[in-house]
């Protein structure tokens, strides 16, 4: 049902020049195949210190808070929405976490001498209001969209700007200091499993199960429940959702306190790879969210999208950036390929709209 | 023959009286109506006449005014649709209300979603096998073809789509189904694959109010005709016995019909 099936692609392009036909069909599988051809484009320039276990490791390390966010925003977006403040949402989360963190593990001289004696009680407590912070703001998002009757763009739009702006005025501005080092060194970067391949360390750490956890969650959630059923049927024609009795507005909540959730889950893995709150980073990290779903495949006209479509989506910019670093090219060009992917991703849905529209 | 058979029974959905105004607008004038078991009743008149408003009345989609609603022998209040929904009352709009990215069987079953037995079903789990085994049922005792359950509405016919539009609604109603010109968006092959599952609905049983302007599906289709203009019920028409030209003669006023004809009982 939420896999465009080749029959589909068939019938909605019969009219289509052959070039453009040819397009079409391969759009739904051009993600992957793209990703594909980036990592056959670095592994044959930079064979050796591209094309190992490590390397991969890092990469898979590194994307695991856009997977995160790009499963909330593929939720959001599939309902026909958009959710521009995941990247602020993540930061005040972060930092609200950090604070709160550092509150609990100690008294403030004891915090000045970098003792946390009661880190045991302020880790898991700080972590947890990272999360709640995420949430509230996007049960904040959900409720002003539905309750107010206004564009999802223009209510995430202004909660980036709050909560960007709240996280600066919590932290003064600058990277939050003095956070428990065993935040990083005992969580974030705790080696769950590891293994050896070809003589390299290969290391599964807790932000990466984190984040392939939600990941086959929301891919499970959005394919076999009733959660993802009306998430689809909202994005194709809100109206007839209504009509057939589901609570839009209520499930809308829920779809955006998902992603503000999730933003905050990303913000409490920062802290963990990090072990700070940094203030400075990840204010383009809703351009990126929306660009791993688009390009995943992912409508912005709502009722169609998939979970590995956006975790696929994702890994394109992290893999961009590693081999353009690993090649000593500019990382910057990362930035001018992934908007080129995402002009012909976007380019490629609205073909195949018209097409169904001419139906 | 249908009329012949109504007289003796009781109405499934009556209206008596019922009044309602849009600001200085009396959009519905002590409005009578009644729908009885195995009729197909085609409600029409020109645009502004009320047909619609007189439907979400009835529907529960606007509030009563004045006047009541009888149903199956009980005075009713429906505040919403919903509440029309669940004894029985299903309407098929006409601007085909279906989730398009959605397949049939998910349409069909839309807001009423059958969930796995024990703890996956209370966390929300879909028993897919038991809604498309269902739908296969439904879909062939109304004879609608669908090519392929598991395929987005996106690739079907309008008439295959207005068809699981009309199948959901058949799916649930156990009273009366309501059609809001369920035909003004389609050709002539699918209008008559809707026609066919009309006539098809009707001899189950389940009585039809059949919305259109379109005169020639009306007399292929309706057992009775009522005629509203202005906010008023003006006539009464026979299918077999008045004309198109009748039909036109009263929606627009010309008309011959200076007392109301009523074709049925009281």
């Amino acid at each position: 049902m939420t896999e465009a099936s080749g029959t589909y692609d068939e019938l909605v392009t019969e009219d289509l020049p052959a070039w453009q036909r040819y397009l079409s069909r391969i759009s739904t599988s051009f993600t992957p195949v793209i990703l594909i051809m980036i990592i056959l484009v670095f592994a044959i320039h930079e064979r050796a210190s591209f094309l190992n276990a490590r390397n991969f490791n890092d990469i898979i390390i590194d994307s695991s808070q856009l997977v995160v966010l790009s499963v909330g925003m593929t939720f959001v977006i599939i309902t026909a929405g958009i959710d521009l403040s995941v990247g602020s949402v993540l930061i005040l989360s972060s930092v609200v976490a950090a604070k709160v963190m550092i509150a609990l593990s100690g008294t403030p001289q004891d915090i000045a001498r970098f003792e946390f004696p009661t880190q045991g009680l302020g880790i898991p407590v700080g972590l947890a209001a990272g999360v709640a912070t995420g949430l509230v703001c996007g049960v904040a998002n959900g409720a002003l969209i539905t309750r107010l009757r206004m564009p999802s763009f223009i209510v995430t739009l202004g909660m980036l700007g709050i909560a960007l702006g709240l996280g600066q005025l919590l932290s003064g501005g600058t990277s939050v200091p003095n956070v428990p080092p065993s935040v990083q060194t005992e969580i974030g970067l705790r080696e769950l499993v590891g293994f050896d391949v070809a003589g390299q360390r290969v290391r599964i750490t807790p932000p990466v199960v984190i984040a392939y956890s939600i990941a086959l969650i929301a891919a499970v959630v959005l394919n076999r429940t009733r959660f993802g059923r009306y998430t689809y049927a909202i994005g194709s024609n809100a109206a007839a959702a209504r009509r057939a009795g589901i609570e839009v507005d209520v499930h809308l909540i829920k779809v955006y306190a998902l992603s503000g959730l999730l933003a905050g889950v990303a913000g409490a893995m920062d802290l963990m790879r990090f072990g700070t709150a940094s203030v400075g980073s990840h204010q383009s990290d809703n351009l990126a969210a929306i660009s791993a779903a688009v390009i995943g495949g992912t409508s912005l006209f709502g009722g169609i999208g998939t979970i590995g479509g956006s975790v696929v989506g994702a890994f394109i910019p992290t893999v961009l950036r590693n081999g353009l670093v690993i090649t000593r090219v500019q990382p910057f060009w990362q930035n001018v390929a992934i908007g080129m992917v995402l002009i012909l991703a976007v380019y490629l849905d609205q073909r195949r709209r018209r097409a169904e529209e001419r139906m | 023959m249908a009329l012949s058979v109504e007289t003796a029974l009781q109405p499934v959905l009556e209206a008596r009286g019922i009044n309602k105004h849009f600001g200085p607008v009396h959009a519905l004038k002590n409005v009578d109506m009644s729908v009885f078991p195995g009729e197909v009743v085609a409600l029409i008149g020109d645009n502004g006449a009320g047909k619609s408003t007189l439907i979400n009345v009835l529907t529960g989609v606007l509030p009563l005014e004045s006047g009541e609603i009888i149903f199956t022998g009980e005075r009713v209040h429906f505040s919403s649709p919903h509440e029309a929904r669940a004894h029985g009352i299903e309407t098929v709009y006409q601007d085909l209300a279906v989730a398009p990215h959605l397949d049939a069987v998910a349409n069909i079953f839309l807001g009423r979603e059958r969930r796995q037995k024990g703890v996956p079903g209370l966390l929300g789990f879909l028993d897919n096998a038991r809604m498309r085994r269902e739908t296969d049922e439904q879909l062939s005792r109304l004879r609608v073809r669908v090519p392929d359950l598991e395929r987005r509405l996106v690739t079907l016919s309008g008439g295959q789509r207005q068809g699981v539009a009309v199948a959901r609604a058949v799916m649930w109603a156990s009273k009366v189904v309501i059609m809001d010109e369920p035909t003004a968006a389609l050709g002539v092959a699918q209008t008559g694959m809707v026609l066919d599952l009309i006539r098809q609905v009707r001899d189950t049983g389940i009585p039809v109010v059949f919305i259109s302007h379109n005169m020639p599906n009306v007399f292929q289709v309706a057992d009775r005709i009522v005629v509203l203009r202005l906010g008023e019920i003006v006539a009464e028409l026979n299918p077999k016995t008045a004309s198109i030209e009748d039909a036109v003669a009263a929606m627009t006023g010309s008309s011959r019909f200076s007392n109301r004809e009523v074709a049925t009982s009281d």
